[in-house]
């Protein structure tokens, strides 16, 4: 088991044909992804990477049996390529475009309610399951197969804490970045509840940064449901508020959003916090020792 | 994105919100004959990016010609300190000349996007002139909040209720509800982040209108919105803060002397964090991206360094699909086009991590390598004194 995708799922590429599109659907199959085809308009009935390309979604379900797919058109298109998805009965929409405008999102946001989808992001690194199936730009050789489920806002931190856990030989059950914009489509206490229900995984690193109160409620979940430890790290305890700090969504406004209640909160439930980036692998790691899962979580 | 009252003024007329009749001045000749035609009497506005204008002698009143020359002479070429520019202030270059409103009873109004619905939400108060988070923090039941579905707006129901929550008398709640309306117009279609009237007037003639305006924008929209992009006043920003953005660099600058290179706005912020863990002080945020390239590194090396109060450097970069040994050989490059002259730590992790190293280590500069960010921020922290 583990999280959201595996080896059975089957993906395609929204904006195959453009160079972020392509290079890492390349990326993909070179991991081992089932990569089943993409979609660029215009260039339907064209093979790419020895994968099919279709003008449309819908058209590119009904021929390779796509229940996901992974976004990597511009901005301004964005909403429109997350929607076309949707439509089309997409599973699991993995939106890595940073820089979509927030009412694009909360209009996508509104759409979704109805429909079956699940949306990952945007402005998010995507999501990965150790040895099975990568979607998105995280660099898979760091990732190692295991039981500790990762879960943040932010991709260099993902990376951080997931290299972190490898080198201390500590796998993943999966690494999920959810995004740093202010309007996504899945947040803390999704995929939360997803690791809680998850038997593969042990523990998790919650990564969380300034603005909104995702981590207060994910808090205050963990707090009630969860029944194994989480670790956490909080960005941003040295950001002065009113300034967006590099994503559309970090920032502390009304003196709402700080690190300092984020990280109160979470201590409040339980969830060690780790100091410095540098100690989310050891904070963890000594969580799992006192928990005796040590043992387990390195096997 | 920030513009100043008289341009959110602008762009409510527009769209048919009452607003007083203004015009901007960049001159005192621009505010007396402004003032002339609106018979002598005006109200004498500074124009920054900032509130608490009024608090700080921002906003003066004039009563006849005389008056209107003094407050313009006296505002023009001022640095005005609210408490939100901070205690360096900001230069006064324009000024809104506005005519006298009869000014019954003050209200507040506001949209803004509630994150944890994924909504807009609009706010409304009697507590009109006092700013809303004191508000909320103090008296919370005095806000009174509709949250607006996008696939049919706000609607008249909704700016009905707020409109009579907040007591607007009742011949005039027709006139709030189309002030509403417009308002939640003109925040969708311009794509605005805040939108803010404080305070909404009920006048002595039996009008509606915005005293003061406020409206921000969402930067990431900016690109459908040309008429808006025209409005940006690169005198209120930092001049460093927009050569970066001329490079696609996400750049801050803060008040500390050890100057950061970080990919990724997560880990940026976390460098920051880690360098004030260790008793330093961060002289900035700065991300230079997913794709560090050569020219991006150079450029912001360059932004860094004229920087006067910074005194070293320390360089985070986790190599993911950009390789370390890439990397190095961008912040080698770069290190010796700008002629480095304070000290530099580099700590690389990630993919070809040791290739990186090796170039650094060779490189003939004096870089100090680091194995983790714990340890960079101690060095560089000790390196700069």
């Amino acid at each position: 088991m583990s999280i959201l995708v595996n080896k059975n799922t089957r993906v395609i590429t929204q904006g195959i044909t453009g160079s972020a599109g392509l290079f890492h659907t390349k990326q993909a199959i070179e991991y081992g992804t089932k990569m089943v085809g993409g979609t660029t308009p215009g260039k339907g009935g064209t093979t790419i990477e020895g994968v099919p390309v279709f003008n449309t979604v819908e058209e590119a379900v009904k021929s390779t049996g796509a229940n996901a797919s992974v976004i990597y058109v511009p901005p301004a298109f964005a909403a429109d390529a997350i929607l076309e998805a949707a439509d089309a009965g997409i599973e699991l929409i993995v939106c890595i475009t940073e820089g979509i405008p927030v009412f694009d999102m909360v209009n996508v946001k509104r759409y979704l309610e109805n429909k079956k989808s699940r949306l990952i992001g945007p402005n998010c690194p995507g999501v990965i399951t150790p040895g099975e199936c990568k979607i998105g730009i995280m660099p898979g050789y760091i990732h190692k197969r295991g039981h500790v489920g990762v879960v943040s806002r932010s991709g260099t931190l993902t990376y951080e804490a997931v290299h972190q856990l490898t080198q201390l030989g500590i796998g993943q059950s999966s690494a999920v970045g959810i995004g740093g914009d202010p309007v996504n489509g899945t947040n803390f206490v999704d995929v939360l509840t997803m690791y809680n229900n998850d038997p593969e995984t042990e523990a998790v690193i919650m990564i969380g940064e300034i603005g909104g109160n995702a981590e207060e409620d994910a808090a205050a979940y963990i707090k009630e449901h969860m029944k194994k430890p989480v670790v956490g790290f909080i960005a941003g305890r040295s950001a002065p508020p009113g300034k967006r700090m590099g994503h559309a969504g970090a920032i502390i406004s009304g003196g709402k959003g700080t690190a300092t209640e984020k990280v109160a909160a979470m201590e409040a439930a339980g969830i060690r916090v780790a100091n410095t980036p540098s100690e989310m692998g050891s904070t963890l790691y000594q969580v799992l020792e006192e928990r005796q899962l040590l043992e387990k979580c390195k096997s | 994105m920030n513009i100043h009252e008289y341009q959110a003024k602008a762009v409510l007329r527009q769209y048919g919100v009452a607003v007083p009749e203004g015009e901007v001045a960049f001159t005192v000749d621009d505010a007396v004959q402004i003032a002339n035609r609106f018979g002598g009497k005006a109200v004498v506005k500074a124009q920054i990016h900032a509130g608490g204008r009024g608090k700080a002698g921002g906003v003066k009143l004039a009563r006849s010609m005389d008056e209107v020359k003094n407050h313009a002479s006296e505002l023009l070429g001022k640095v005005l300190v609210t408490h939100q520019t901070g205690p360096e202030g900001k230069l006064v270059k324009r000024l809104l000349i506005e005519t006298l409103t009869d000014i019954k009873k003050e209200y507040y109004i506001g949209l803004v996007l509630d994150r944890s619905i994924g909504q807009v939400v609009m706010m409304a108060s009697a507590e009109g002139g006092m700013e809303i988070e004191e508000v909320a923090a103090k008296t919370p039941e005095k806000i009174f909040r509709e949250s607006i579905d996008p696939a049919i707006g706000l609607q008249g129901f909704q700016a009905r209720k707020l409109a009579f929550s907040i007591g607007i008398p009742n011949e005039l709640v027709n006139k709030a509800v189309k002030f509403m309306l417009g308002l939640y117009q003109v925040f969708v279609e311009k794509d605005c982040s805040i939108a803010e009237i404080n305070p909404l007037v009920v006048t002595g003639d039996g009008n509606v209108m915005a005293l003061d305006a406020k409206l921000n924008f969402d930067d990431n929209a900016l690109f459908r919105h040309k008429d808006i992009l025209e409005l940006r006043d690169l005198d209120e920003e930092d001049p460093r803060e927009v050569e970066a953005s001329k490079y696609e660099l996400s750049y801050i600058a803060l008040t500390g002397n050890i100057g950061c290179m970080v990919n990724g706005a997560g880990l940026a912020m976390a460098t920051m964090d880690t360098i004030k863990y260790y008793g330093g002080e961060p002289a900035n945020f700065l991300d230079v991206g997913g794709g560090a390239s050569e020219e991006k590194v150079t450029e912001a090396f360059k932004i860094i360094l004229a920087d006067e109060g910074v005194r070293g450097i320390l360089v985070n970069i986790f190599g993911g699909i950009m390789k370390c040994d890439v990397i190095a050989n961008g912040v080698v490059a770069a290190a010796k086009q700008v002629g480095l002259d304070r000290p530099l730590v580099v700590r690389l992790e990630g993919t070809n991590v040791d290739m990186g190293k090796k170039i650094l280590n060779e490189s003939g500069l004096a870089i100090h390598a680091a194995d983790s960010l714990a340890e960079a921020a101690q060095k560089i922290i000790q390196l700069v004194g």
